[in-house]
């Protein structure tokens, strides 16, 4: 039914490579999922944006090949012919459902839009429609849903009015740009097996693009995987996943985190070196400066407790929103929290005045989430990680030494010494962040969800180079995540969040394989591909 | 400095406004080499016409026109410059403090600066240069004054965005002191947005000069450029000669 022969998209010179698609070649059948898998740079959006006809010309066309959509080629369809198509014949939907709808407009005007576009219809069968697609995607009162603003819904409903708005004239194609990426795991789910329903309810082809193999493993029926713009395997789902033949698809799939935990370290008899008892922390807002009932009031963490000792890793899961980087910030005091105690071995962290705190400050680092915001743009590596140690009074020449050592123990070569962060990857910048945490030589390492920012194949080698250093400097690991593949591999025990509370405390092979609190089942239960094994592959070095 | 030099020759804009600045400072510069002797110097019979002996002929005491737009340069020059860095210093550290500090820092200093803004400027100018009787220094201070609250919030926006990004928390949670955050980490990020606004601002502070001058405010020992205009505003239907000069004159 859409047939992509040979398509080659240009790019415009200066760019780092050619072709952001060359000599592309698939098909999708109807009432089928052909799941896009590749890394960032791929050039699977690409791709996608072609067959919709909403390249950036000039500077990015396609140059080659067809596009044939029910046998006619829609790259040499006339605009008003593609219009005709968009919405009504292929539809898409996109990754933030915030910014893919108009903030100024109700739901639904916004659906009316795509009906004025295509048909005439009286108000009353609009109306009718729209109902009933609201409904079909499992969206509760579709009436008050009508009449809201996009602010007014939460991300998962949003995205399920994105997806009514691509389905009200029954597409035979429905294109999905990482439609799950920006939301959270059980939100995930849901909308996952909406789109299988959907797809055999309609008869539509999905053309579905992620960089999640277990999002694959969920629900595509054929997969095609893209490198550098070139499709590297196109096959049948199960025999991809569990007996893939290209090496790059090996490579992917050995990178992708197994479910089942491995053993716990043995650490109970090591002593603990961070208690946090009774954290509090409630912010309020609004207000202004005579009080009233636009005031605020979000309790970001309640009574947390929790314990770590030499040598641990304790990893805190839970969805955005639960509270866990709050933590992470009110043990370092980058937010005050209003109550409760952390006690670093003896001392207790919070009692202590801001100056008196400065040099125990460095016992307990940080690793950021953003590697492209967490490294001064003007300074140079060599001064970014030495800067630490010399403001507690090391030697300039001694600290720069140490900067030396630390980026020869993170992987990377010297030179980058005297290089600016932009010349940096992701993953090379967040070595550096790891390399700037450790030169203060702290007991306990914070990592604030330090691999969510980054492609499949480098989480794995930052994991692992995580794992080694623990492994031979003796750290302590706080490790905060969503992911809960990544927690299963890293940490040995866990603490679940939900709204600001732990609910569920124990060691990581406990939890997967007995999880006693009904939304750590839940959250079990949404991870994508979980009745996936994942086959034996060697990992890349 | 190379890589630099050889990146804005790239940029003929650039290189053309920076050809126009030099120009203007050399002349103003060179004002005493050229003009040996005061502008104030009666040199011969008032109201010549241009393209004479004096380029652009003489006032209407006799004194040469274009030596007295030349020494008006390096005033007007000197005193944007100065009076620019005053608000550029004053802004940027009301601003850096009260986007860094928050909460009831950020109140004050923000009702503080709301005053200043609120007043109508240029009043305001005539006003400090009458309290403080004209001279340079008060004229650069009274510039420096009514000039400073846009930076303020310009650099207090970027420090509150500044503020919570990633660098500046790892810098607090390496124990780094509040003020070399400030100094050393934020501020050269935001440098940008303030040499543009600060470039702007000279501009407009040579304005205000002028147009205090030409209320007769100007230092009274300096020949500002504003200088020339009240005599030829009141002679400008007597002699047609007058009617290109104010113009050009403070057209700069």
């Amino acid at each position: 039914m859409l047939d992509i022969q040979n398509l080659t998209v240009d790019l415009p010179a200066g760019a780092d490579r050619k072709h952001a698609v060359s000599e592309l070649s698939l098909q999708l059948k109807p009432s089928e999922i052909l799941c896009i898998v590749g890394e960032s740079g791929s050039g699977k959006s690409i791709m996608a944006r072609a067959v919709m006809g909403l390249l950036p010309k000039p500077h990015v066309r396609a140059s080659a090949g067809k596009i044939l959509f029910e046998g006619e080629d829609l790259l040499a369809a006339s605009p008003g012919r593609m219009r005709e198509i968009r919405g009504n014949r292929i539809s898409m939907i996109f990754q933030e459902p915030m910014t893919a709808l108009n903030p100024l407009m109700t739901i639904r005007d916004q659906i009316e839009e795509v009906i004025f576009t295509h048909q005439e219809m009286p108000k009353e069968q609009r109306f009718q429609r729209m109902v009933n697609i609201l409904k079909d995607v499992h969206l509760p009162d579709p009436e008050r849903i009508l009449y809201s603003y996009p602010h007014q819904l939460s991300g998962g409903q949003r995205q399920r009015a994105m997806i009514a708005m691509a389905l009200i004239f029954e597409p035979a194609v429905l294109i999905a740009d990482e439609p799950t990426t920006a939301l959270d795991v059980t939100t995930q789910a849901q909308i996952l097996s909406l789109i299988r329903d959907l797809e055999k309810k309609h008869n539509t082809g999905v053309l579905f693009i992620t960089h999640d193999f277990g999002v694959v493993a969920e629900i595509a029926d054929r997969v095609a995987v893209m490198q550098h713009g070139h499709l590297v395997e196109f096959g049948e789902a199960k025999q991809i996943l569990n007996a893939p033949r290209h090496p790059y698809t090996r490579s992917l799939i050995a990178a992708v985190p197994s479910l089942t935990p491995r053993a716990p370290k043995p650490v109970k008899t090591e002593s603990v070196v961070l208690d946090v008892q009774r954290l509090n922390k409630t912010f309020r807002s609004g207000g202004g400066l005579f009080g009233g009932t636009s005031a605020r009031v979000v309790h970001a963490v309640k009574e947390v407790h929790l314990s770590i000792r030499r040598s641990e890793t304790l990893g805190i899961v839970g969805e955005s929103g639960s509270g866990k980087s709050t933590v992470a910030r009110c043990i370092v005091r980058l937010i005050e929290p209003d109550d409760g105690s952390v006690h670093l071995g003896d001392i207790d962290l919070l009692a202590k005045t801001r100056r008196q705190l400065r040099p125990y400050r460095r016992r307990v680092q940080m690793v950021f989430q953003d590697p492209f915001a967490s490294l001064n743009p003007r300074r140079k590596v060599a001064d970014l990680i030495s800067e630490g140690p010399m403001v507690h009074g090391l030697p300039k020449n001694e600290a720069l030494d140490r900067a030396y050592k630390l980026l020869d123990l993170v992987g990377l070569d010297p030179r980058a010494a005297d290089r600016y962060p932009h010349e940096f990857s992701g993953g090379q910048r967040q070595r550096i962040g790891i390399a700037r945490a450790l030169a203060l030589e702290p007991e306990i390492l914070i990592a604030d969800e330090p691999v969510s920012a980054l492609d499949v194949s480098v989480q794995a080698q930052i994991l692992k180079l995580l794992a080694d250093i623990r492994d031979r400097l003796q750290l302590s690991l706080l490790f905060i995540t969503h992911d809960l593949r990544v927690a299963s591999q890293v940490c040995d025990s866990l603490a679940v969040m939900l709204n600001g509370e732990i609910v569920e405390y124990g060691t990581t092979r406990d939890i997967f394989l007995n999880p006693q609190h009904n939304y750590t089942r839940q959250l079990l239960k949404a991870v994508p591909g979980k009745n996936w094994n994942i086959p034996g592959l060697e990992a890349p070095p | 400095m190379q890589d630099f030099w050889r990146r804005f020759k790239r940029n003929r804009a650039a290189v053309f406004g920076l050809t126009i600045l030099m120009a203007i400072v050399c002349l103003a510069l060179a004002a005493p080499l050229i003009y040996t002797q005061s502008p104030f110097r009666v040199v011969s019979k008032p109201f010549l016409p241009p393209f004479g002996e004096y380029p652009l002929g003489t006032d209407v005491l006799g004194r040469d026109v274009l030596a007295g737009i030349v020494h008006g340069a390096r005033i007007s020059l000197l005193i944007g410059i100065l009076a620019t860095v005053v608000a550029v210093f004053t802004g940027t550290l009301v601003g850096g403090i009260s986007g860094y500090y928050g909460g009831f820092v950020d109140d004050l200093l923000m009702r503080i600066t709301e005053f200043f803004q609120t007043i109508p400027s240029f009043i305001f100018a005539i006003l400090l240069v009458a309290i403080l009787a004209p001279s340079i220094g008060s004229i650069i201070i009274a510039v420096g004054v009514v000039s400073w609250p846009p930076i303020a919030r310009l650099v207090r926006g970027e420090f509150m965005t500044m503020r919570n990004r990633e660098f500046v928390q790892a810098c607090l949670v390496m124990g780094m002191r509040d003020l070399r955050v400030i100094f050393q980490q934020i501020l050269p990020n935001t440098i940008s947005p303030i040499i543009v606004t600060g470039s702007l601002m000279v501009a407009s502070a040579i304005l205000i000069e002028s147009a205090l001058s030409f209320l007769g405010l100007g230092d009274p020992n300096i020949h500002g450029r504003g200088r020339e205009n009240p005599f030829a505003h009141r002679l400008v239907v007597m002699r047609h000669s007058r009617n290109r000069h104010p113009a050009c004159r403070s057209g700069y």
